[in-house]
């Protein structure tokens, strides 16, 4: 006789469904009936499309979690939050100076930040965001480029925010100020331009193209892979 | 020794050599401020309304993270920023419905334990002004100076509980060990207008002028503080004060550390001379 199936029941929007057990929430919502248009996209964890929300009884705090990387448990009130709108400055970054003045220019809310922690608690990539923020209103740009490196902008530290701050986007322009203004440029990576520029791959791309299909793949197959 | 330190975000921005010259110095003296490993903003205002503990959740953190290191102190010195550790600090401590709400929230067991303490505290009670004298590389000889106090380091008295309230001397008495002379002057607790200078030009020019000019009639050819507020308006509004009045003759202002990073002889660039709107580099190193 076939084993049944262990279920777990969790609530959609308020809305009571019997799901397999070991499912994510996304394939669990997609088994109760739900059809991803929007709010999905990488399906790994990366893409920060299906930020979720969800509190189970009796206890008070809010969780969280990616739809595609958490796993159903039993009684999970759950709510997807993919989209938060959200102040996004535009500014042409070569025109930027990586200064303090800059950050409060395009992000003045970042001084109303109160230090409540509510964006470091509900990150589901546990950064510390909070901190970047701090960091940010004295101008520490290369901190909030490192302590923010992580982030998928999934807009749920915006969604809890008293002061109205929008956190990932300060980051994204501290993160560029920083690649762009103030870390060294890699000179592997200008030494690399050259040696392509000056010809040194041309004879191995030729020979490339001029392959038939199998000898490709046989080559593919043969490559080397990094453990 | 090692103390626990909170420089405060205009201390990483445009308050660089008050924060540069209160680590050297101390240095020298040989007391470390050892950074927070992370810190936020204190909130810059204590909260007028007693339960407003949204805006003491900043401070009350920064007091239970350093809580966690060695030393039971915790040293700042821009006057703000000490104003408000200190206060919610007290507010902990005193106050069993601030504890409890603060701690809740944060979910730590910070009962006020730490020991906010001033470099001008430091000085005077930790290293002593007799073993300051001994280290010093030269000497400020006669240097005119007045000590400006502000609102923020000395009252409410029984919160801050820093010296005299009204009339205190602890600027004073470091400043007589650096050689200078002391310049006493009324206004030394008198407010500079403070944030008012973003509403209301015309009233903090008023009360620069009144302090300004305060010192300068008693001989004052320099002006200290510990708060980078103070040091803005008093220094900022001067060029605003000679352009209505030719006669008018600047005084640079200082923080108390420069003077202090001078005599124990910090590199001149450490000690951020440049970025002052009266330079001071003629008074202070002869130009």
């Amino acid at each position: 006789m076939a084993e049944e199936r262990k279920m777990v029941n969790i609530y959609i929007m308020g809305k009571h469904y019997k799901v397999p057990y070991g499912l994510t929430i996304m394939k669990a919502m997609e088994y109760a009936g739900y059809r991803f248009v929007r709010g999905c996209g990488c399906r790994g964890g990366f893409c920060g499309a299906c930020g979720t929300v969800y509190r189970k009884p009796g206890d008070f705090r809010l969780k969280v979690g990616l739809a595609c990387q958490t796993m159903v448990e039993d009684n999970m009130y759950l709510t997807q939050i993919p989209f938060y709108p959200a102040n996004k400055a535009t500014y042409n970054l070569e025109e930027l100076t990586p200064t303090l003045s800059t950050i409060l220019q395009y992000y003045p809310e970042v001084t109303r930040c109160l230090g409540c922690n509510q964006c470091t608690r509900i990150c589901p990539q546990e950064l510390k965001v909070m901190d970047y923020i701090a960091a940010a209103q004295r101008g520490d740009i290369e901190k909030v480029a490192h302590l923010s490196f992580d982030c998928i902008m999934c807009g749920l530290c915006a969604s809890r925010c008293p002061a109205e701050i929008v956190h990932y986007n300060v980051a994204i322009l501290a993160r560029r100020l920083y690649g762009r203004h103030i870390a060294p440029p890699a000179k592997h990576l200008a030494k690399r331009v050259e040696e392509i520029k000056a010809g040194k791959f041309d004879e191995e791309l030729q020979k490339l193209m001029k392959m038939n299909k199998e000898e490709l793949q046989k080559l593919y197959n043969a490559r080397d892979i990094e453990p | 020794m090692k103390i626990p330190y909170f420089p405060g975000c205009t201390l990483h921005s445009k308050a660089r050599g008050l924060d540069e010259t209160t680590r050297g110095s101390l240095a020298a003296l040989g007391v470390e401020l050892v950074e927070l490993p992370e810190w936020t903003c204190c909130g810059t205002v204590f909260p007028l309304a007693q339960d407003n503990y949204i805006g003491m959740v900043a401070a009350a953190r920064i007091l239970a993270n350093a809580a966690k290191m060695e030393g039971g102190k915790l040293a700042t010195v821009c006057s703000f920023c000490y104003h408000v550790l200190k206060r919610v600090n007290y507010a902990i401590k005193n106050n069993p419905e601030a504890r409890k709400k603060l701690n809740d929230y944060l979910e730590e067991n910070y009962g006020g334990e730490i020991e906010t303490i001033h470099p001008l505290e430091i000085c005077k009670e930790i290293i002593g002004l007799d073993a300051i004298r001994e280290k010093l590389k030269r000497k400020l000889k006669g240097l005119k100076v007045a000590c400006y106090y502000g609102c923020m380091l000395v009252r409410p008295a029984a919160e801050m509980n820093f010296d005299h309230p009204e009339n205190p001397t602890i600027m004073e008495e470091l400043i007589s060990a650096l050689g200078a002379e002391v310049v006493e002057y009324p206004g030394k607790t008198t407010c500079c207008g403070s944030y008012q200078v973003l509403n209301d030009m015309s009233l903090v020019k008023q009360k620069v002028k009144e302090i300004l000019y305060s010192a300068s009639a008693r001989g004052a050819e320099a002006i200290i503080t510990s708060c980078p507020l103070c040091q803005f308006n008093l220094d900022w509004m001067q060029e605003k004060l000679a352009e209505e009045n030719n006669g008018f003759s600047k005084v640079p202002v200082l923080y108390f550390t420069q003077l202090l990073g001078l005599t124990l002889g910090l590199p001149e660039e450490s000690l951020r001379l440049d970025e002052h709107y009266v330079d001071p580099k003629p008074l202070l190193l002869g130009a």
